[in-house]
C-alpha cells in the first residue's frame, strides 16, 4: 500500500479518526481517572482502599470459609488449619430455623405454600402486564387470607401453630408485609385529617404523628411488651406478636402518612378547586381527582418507608421475638458454635441487603417511570 | 386517629371475653400452664435437642401442672428475659414466674407479686479465668466485670465493691449468652451471677477447667417461684406443690415407691399427703385429691429433681449444700402437710 | 317567595344538616371528640383499675430514691449512692453525647461522600456508592453488632496492648488516651481563646464591609485563624504551661489514669455515623444537584471564579434544600442511639427506661420519662427547623 494521500476536492475530505489521546480508554482514564493532580492522588487512594477491603474479604467469606461437613467451629477451624476464614456451616446446619423459626417441621409447607403466595401477589402488583387482568387483582386480596389462615392455623382441619413458634425469615415478613399494608389505609385517612380543614381533625391527627415520630421504635416495642396490658380491661391479655404487629402498624402508619401528606402537598390547588366546581363531595375529589394523583408523586417515598420498616424488623429481637437475627444468637449461644458473631451478623446483612437494596431499586424505576413529564 | 378507635373497640371486645375470675379456673379452663422461664438456663431451664424443656425451673411448673391440671406435661413454657419477666407476669400472660428469680423485700412488696417459697438458696460468686491467678474476690480491685441487667445480681456487686473500698467497671450485659460472649473475648476479667449460673455458664464453656469460681459469696440469693398479687387460691397452690416435693423428700417417698408407700395404712402422713386416704387436703386447695400422688409420679421428689438437673451426675455438678433438708444439715424446710 | 322560606326553615331536618358543610363539619368533629374522649377514658379506667388490682402505685417518689446500680460512663460524678434521677441524667447525658458526636461525624461523612458522588473521578464515586447502598440497606441494630464484636474481639486485652504513640492504648476495653488536666490559671486560655473568636468575627464583618465599599479582599480568614489559635497559645506559653498531663498505665486489670473511650460507644458511634452518614450523602448530592445548571453558567458569566460560585453560589442555595431533611437525619440518629441497649451502651433506655425500670418496678412512670425526653428533645429540633424554613423559604412572586 502506498502511503500516497489520495486527492480530494477542496472541502471533500472525509472526516479524519480523532486523535488517539481524546477518546477510548485513554482519554476516558484522564478525564475520569488522572484530570489533575489531586485526583490522581485520590484514584489511587481509591484503588488502596479496595485493595485493603475486598480480596481479605472475599478470602474470608469464600476462599477460605467452610460451608459443609463440619458440625461444629471446632471442627470448622480443623478443617481451615491455618487459614482462618468463615465457618458458615450453623447457617447450613440451622436453616430451618432460619427460615422457619421453631414452626413444626410436619407444617413448614404451609409456610412454603404462603411464601409462594407472596411472591406471587408481589408479582401481581409489581409487573405491569399482569396487573392490568382485573381477576389477578382480586387475588392480591385473596392470597393474603389464604397466607393466614395456613400459617395460624386452627380451622380447616389444619393444627393450629402458636405465635411464639414462628420466627426467623417468617416473621420478619409477615412482621414487615403486615406493618406496611395495613398501615398504608391508617396513613391515608391520618394524613388526610392532618390536612383537614376540621381543626379538630388536624388538630388530633398532627399530635398522633409527631408523637409517633418523636420517640424510638424500640421504647414504641417495649410499650407493646411490658405496659399495653396496663391499658387493656384487667385480666385481658392477647397475643405478643399482635401486639407488636399494632404497634408497628402504628409506627409505619405515621411516617407514611407524612410520605402522602408531601404528596397531598404536591398537588396543584387548581386540581382541588376544579374538582369543587365539578360539585364533588370531599370524598368524591379525593377518591377520583386527588389521592390517585397524590399517591402516585409518593410511591417512591412509601417504598422508602417500607425499606425502613423492613429493616426495622430486627429490633423484635430486643422484646425476645426470634426473628433471624433473634434465631442466629440462639445458635451462637450454644457450645458448638459459640463465637461465630461475625458470621451471624454478615449473614444476616447479606439477607437484608438483597431484598432492601432489590426495593430501592424498584422504587427508582418507579420514580422514573412515574416521573411523565410534569417536571422540566 | 378516626380510625383507631373502631379498633381498639374492637379489640377490646375481642379481649374481655377473657378476664379472668381466678387463675386456676383460667389454668384448668385453658388446659394448658402458662409458665414463665429463664430463655435458656443450663439446669434450671433450657430446651433439649428434641426442643422439651428441661431444668430445676421446668420441674417446679411442671409441678404446678401436674396439681392443678394432672398433667405435669400441660406446660406451655414462656422464655422471659429478666428484663420483661415481671411485667409479663403482671399482665396476666404466664400464670406462674419460675425463672431463678431472687426473692427481696422490693419485689414481694411493691411490685405486686408474691413469692411462693424458696427451690433453690443461691448466692452470688464470681467466676474468672484460671490464668488471671486470682483466688479471692478481694483482689478484684479495678476489674471489668460483666453484670446482667435487671437482676439483683448488679446491685450486690455495686454494694459489695463499695463496701470494700475497691472499684471496677461494670459491664452490662442483657442476656447470658451476651455475657460470656464478652467474657470470653476478655471484654472483662470477671462474670458475676448466682453460683449456680456461673456453674450452668462453665459447663458450656470449650474448656471448663480453665476458668474457677471464686470462693466468696457475697449475697443471699434465695430463688423461688412468683405469682400475682389477688388471687390466694393460686398462691396457694404453686406454694404447696412445692411444699410438697419436699414433704416426698422427707418422708422418702419419691416416684417409684409412691404407689407402694399409699397402699400401706399403717403410714398416715404418706397417705394424707398422697390422697389414699379419708383425708381431704386436695379439696382444701380446690385440687384433685391426688394433686401430691401426680406431682410425685410424674415430677418425682425435691431430691430427684435436684439429682436430674443439677446434681453431681450433670454437667453442673452442684452439691446439695443449703438445699439439703434441714434433717441433713441444710435449710430447706417444708411445713407440714397435714 | 316569603312563603316558601318560611317553609324551608320549618323543615331543618337532620338530612338538612347534614347536606350543610359547615355544620356536617360541626357534627363530625364533635364526634371525633366524643370518640377520642372515651377511648382514653377508657385506657384510663384500665389502667386504674389494674393498678388497683395489682396493689400498685404510681408516683414519681422513686426518682429522689438511691439508685444503687453502677454506671460504667459518666459524665457527671456519679455514685451507686446516688438517686434513680441522677443514673437518668447520666443516661441522658450519654445520649446526649453519642448523638452529638455521631451528628458530626455523620455530617462529615455525609457531605464527603456525597461531594465525591458528584466527581468525575471514576473510582471515587463508585467506591461511595458502593458505601451508600451497602450501609443505607442493612439494619443498623445489625450495624452496631457487628462493630461492637469487632472491636472487643480483634483488639487485644490491656495485658497484651502495646502503646501507639506514647500513652496511647488500644484495647477491648476502650481506646486509653493521656488526659490533659488544666491547672490553676488555665481559665486565661479559655479566656484568650473567646477573645480570639470574638476578635475574628468582628474583624470579618470589618473585612466584609471593606468588600462591600471597596472590593478590596482582606485575608480575614488567614487573620481570624490566627487570633482565635495564637492568642491562647500564647497566653498558654506565657502562663508557664499550666496543664499536666495524666498518661494511662497499665495496673492491675486495667488502665489506669488518662481518658478512655469505652469500646460500647465506640461501637455505637461508628456504627450510627456510618449508617446516617450514608443517607446524609444522598440528601448533599441530591441537594447540590437540585440548583439549575443555569446558576452556575451565570456566575461564571459574572466571571465568578469556580470556588467562590461553589460558595457563593451553588451551597447556600443546595443548603436549602439540604438543611430540612438532614435535621430529620440528626433526629433518627438520636432514636437510633437507643439501640445502644444491645451492646450494654448506658444511655438514657437502659439506665431510667431498663435498670430503674427493673429494681423499681415503676414502669409507666419510667417509660413515661423516656418517652417525654426523646419527645422534647425532637418538638425542640423540629421547632428550631420550623424557623429555618421561614428564615430560607424562597420569596416568590
Amino acid at each position: 500500500m502506498s502511503t500516497e494521500t489520495k486527492k480530494y476536492p477542496v472541502g471533500m475530505h472525509p472526516a479524519l479518526p480523532p486523535p488517539s489521546g481524546s477518546v477510548g480508554p485513554v482519554r476516558w482514564m484522564r478525564d475520569n481517572l488522572f484530570s489533575s493532580v489531586s485526583n490522581t492522588v485520590l484514584t489511587f487512594l481509591g484503588l488502596y482502599i479496595i485493595y485493603l477491603v475486598v480480596p481479605p474479604f472475599i478470602e474470608w467469606a469464600f476462599i477460605d470459609s467452610v460451608v459443609l461437613g463440619a458440625e461444629s467451629r471446632k471442627e470448622c477451624l480443623k478443617i481451615m488449619g491455618e487459614d482462618r476464614g468463615a465457618c458458615w456451616s450453623f447457617v447450613y446446619h440451622r436453616w430451618g430455623q432460619f427460615v422457619y423459626g421453631f414452626y413444626p417441621m410436619e407444617e413448614r409447607w404451609r409456610v412454603d405454600v404462603s411464601f409462594v403466595l407472596t411472591a406471587l401477589t408481589i408479582a401481581i402488583v409489581l409487573v405491569e402486564k399482569l396487573r392490568a387482568i382485573k381477576a389477578v387483582l382480586i387475588a392480591a386480596i385473596l392470597f393474603p387470607v389464604i397466607s393466614f389462615f395456613l400459617i395460624t392455623g386452627g380451622s380447616f382441619g389444619l393444627a393450629e401453630v402458636p405465635t411464639n413458634k414462628w420466627g426467623g425469615i417468617l416473621l420478619t415478613f409477615i412482621v414487615g408485609l403486615t406493618g406496611i399494608f395495613v398501615s398504608l389505609p391508617i396513613a391515608i385517612v391520618l394524613a388526610l385529617s392532618r390536612i383537614s380543614k376540621l381543626p379538630i381533625f388536624s388538630f388530633f391527627a398532627t399530635i398522633f404523628i409527631e408523637f409517633i415520630r418523636g420517640v424510638p421504635l424500640i421504647t414504641l416495642l417495649f410499650i407493646a411488651s411490658t405496659l399495653l396490658s396496663y391499658f387493656l380491661p384487667p385480666g385481658s391479655n392477647f397475643d405478643l406478636l399482635l401486639r407488636v404487629l399494632i404497634m408497628v402498624t402504628i409506627f409505619s402508619a405515621a411516617y407514611i402518612a407524612e410520605v402522602i401528606r408531601g404528596g397531598l402537598a404536591a398537588i396543584p390547588t387548581g386540581q382541588y378547586e376544579a374538582a369543587d366546581a365539578l360539585g364533588l363531595s370531599y370524598w368524591q375529589s379525593m377518591r377520583l381527582i386527588i389521592l390517585p394523583q397524590a399517591l402516585k408523586i409518593s410511591i417512591p417515598g412509601i417504598v422508602g418507608s417500607f425499606i425502613g420498616l423492613f429493616k426495622d424488623t430486627t429490633l423484635v429481637v430486643i422484646i425476645g421475638l426470634l426473628d433471624p437475627l433473634g434465631i442466629g444468637m440462639a445458635a451462637i449461644a450454644t457450645t458448638d458454635w459459640a463465637g461465630l458473631s461475625t458470621e451471624l451478623y454478615v449473614f444476616i446483612g447479606v439477607f437484608f441487603f438483597i431484598f432492601c437494596f432489590g426495593m430501592s431499586r424498584y422504587s427508582l424505576h418507579l420514580e422514573k417511570k412515574l416521573n411523565t413529564g410534569h417536571k422540566q | 386517629m378516626k380510625k383507631l378507635l373502631p379498633i381498639a373497640v374492637s379489640l377490646a371486645a375481642l379481649t374481655a371475653m377473657n378476664v379472668s375470675a381466678g387463675t386456676l379456673e383460667d389454668v384448668q379452663k385453658r388446659g394448658v400452664l402458662k409458665c414463665g422461664v429463664s430463655t435458656g438456663l443450663a439446669g434450671f431451664a433450657t430446651p433439649n435437642d428434641a426442643g422439651k424443656w428441661e431444668g430445676l425451673d421446668v420441674d417446679l411448673c411442671r409441678a404446678v401442672a401436674a396439681a392443678a391440671l394432672g398433667d405435669a406435661e400441660k406446660v406451655e413454657y414462656v422464655p422471659l428475659t429478666s428484663k420483661v419477666r415481671f411485667e409479663v407476669l403482671k399482665s396476666g400472660e404466664i400464670d406462674v414466674l419460675s425463672r431463678v428469680t431472687t426473692w427481696t423485700f422490693t419485689r414481694d412488696n411493691s411490685l405486686g407479686l408474691n413469692f411462693a417459697g424458696v427451690n433453690y438458696y443461691d448466692g452470688q460468686g464470681f467466676m474468672v479465668p484460671k490464668a488471671l491467678g486470682v483466688t479471692s474476690a478481694k483482689e478484684l480491685d479495678g476489674a471489668s466485670i460483666c453484670i446482667q441487667t435487671g437482676t439483683t445480681t448488679e446491685l450486690n456487686a455495686a454494694e459489695y465493691f463499695k463496701l470494700n473500698g475497691m472499684t471496677y467497671e461494670p459491664v452490662p450485659v442483657e442476656t447470658s449468652s451476651e455475657g460470656r460472649a464478652n467474657y470470653i473475648a476478655g471484654r472483662c476479667d470477671v462474670y458475676t451471677t448466682d453460683a449456680s449460673a456461673l456453674a450452668a455458664q462453665r459447663s458450656v464453656f470449650e474448656d471448663p477447667t480453665a476458668h474457677v469460681v471464686l470462693p466468696e459469696i457475697i449475697s443471699k440469693e434465695p430463688l423461688g417461684p412468683v405469682v400475682r398479687h389477688g388471687d390466694d387460691q393460686w398462691f396457694d397452690i404453686v406454694k404447696w406443690s412445692h411444699n410438697a416435693m419436699l414433704v416426698a423428700e422427707e418422708l422418702g417417698i419419691d416416684s417409684k415407691n409412691l404407689d407402694e408407700r399409699g397402699a400401706n395404712a399403717n403410714d398416715p402422713a404418706a397417705q394424707g399427703l398422697l390422697g389414699t386416704n379419708t383425708s381431704k387436703l386436695g379439696e382444701m386447695l380446690g385440687l384433685d385429691k391426688k394433686w401430691a400422688y401426680n406431682i410425685i409420679k410424674q415430677v418425682g421428689n425435691y431430691s430427684e429433681s435436684f439429682e436430674r438437673n443439677v446434681g453431681k451426675d450433670t454437667a453442673l455438678k452442684l452439691d446439695r449444700g443449703l438445699n439439703a433438708l434441714w434433717t441433713n444439715g441444710g435449710i430447706q424446710y417444708a411445713p407440714p402437710i397435714k | 317567595m316569603s312563603g316558601t322560606q318560611v317553609q324551608e326553615n320549618k323543615t331543618v331536618t337532620l338530612g338538612s344538616l347534614w347536606r350543610d358543610k359547615k355544620t356536617r363539619g360541626m357534627i363530625l368533629q364533635i364526634f371525633a371528640v366524643i370518640g377520642i374522649l372515651i377511648f382514653i377514658g377508657i385506657i384510663i379506667s384500665n389502667t386504674v383499675e389494674n393498678l388497683d388490682r395489682l396493689g400498685v402505685k404510681v408516683g414519681f417518689d422513686f426518682l429522689s430514691e438511691p439508685a444503687n446500680y453502677d454506671i460504667n460512663q459518666t459524665l457527671i460524678s456519679y455514685d451507686s449512692s446516688d438517686s434513680h434521677f441522677r443514673a437518668a441524667l447520666v443516661g441522658l447525658l450519654n445520649t446526649l453525647l453519642v448523638a452529638g458526636c455521631g451528628i458530626v461525624v455523620a455530617t462529615i461523612f455525609g457531605f464527603t461522600a456525597g461531594v465525591l458522588r458528584l466527581s468525575n473521578n471514576f473510582v471515587l464515586n463508585r467506591l461511595m456508592q458502593v458505601y451508600v447502598e451497602v450501609t443505607r440497606n442493612i439494619p443498623v441494630l445489625l450495624q452496631i453488632l457487628l462493630w461492637h464484636g469487632i472491636i472487643i474481639n480483634s483488639l487485644p486485652v490491656p495485658k497484651k496492648a502495646e502503646a501507639l504513640v506514647e500513652g496511647v492504648f488500644m484495647t477491648n476495653r476502650g481506646v486509653f488516651l493521656p488526659q490533659p488536666i488544666p491547672q490553676e490559671g488555665f481559665g486565661w486560655v479559655w479566656i484568650a481563646l473567646l477573645v480570639g473568636i470574638v476578635f475574628a468575627v468582628f474583624f470579618k464583618r470589618y473585612a466584609n464591609k471593606v468588600q462591600m465599599q471597596t472590593g478590596k479582599l482582606l485575608p480575614a480568614i488567614w487573620i481570624g485563624a490566627t487570633a482565635i489559635i495564637g492568642l491562647p497559645v500564647l497566653t498558654f506559653l506565657a502562663l508557664g504551661s499550666p496543664l499536666e498531663v495524666s498518661y494511662p498505665a497499665l495496673k492491675g486489670f486495667n488502665f489506669k489514669g488518662g481518658f478512655v473511650v469505652k469500646p460500647e460507644f465506640m461501637a455505637l458511634w461508628f456504627a450510627l455515623s456510618i449508617y446516617t452518614g450514608a443517607f446524609i450523602a444522598e440528601i448533599v448530592r441530591a441537594g447540590i444537584q437540585s440548583v439549575s445548571h443555569g446558576q452556575t453558567e451565570a456566575a461564571h458569566a459574572l466571571g465568578i471564579r469556580p470556588n467562590f460560585t461553589m460558595r457563593l453560589v451553588v451551597i447556600p442555595q443546595a443548603l436549602r434544600v439540604i438543611i430540612p431533611p438532614l435535621i430529620s437525619q440528626y433526629l433518627n440518629l438520636t432514636k437510633n442511639s437507643s439501640l445502644a441497649i444491645a451492646i450494654g451502651y448506658m444511655d438514657l433506655v437502659a439506665t431510667i427506661g431498663g435498670i430503674s425500670l427493673n429494681q423499681t418496678g415503676r414502669a409507666l412512670e419510667s417509660m413515661g420519662i423516656v418517652l417525654g425526653v426523646y419527645l422534647f428533645i425532637s418538638i425542640v429540633i423540629s421547632a428550631l427547623m420550623n424557623v429555618y424554613n421561614k428564615r430560607v423559604a424562597l420569596v416568590s412572586r
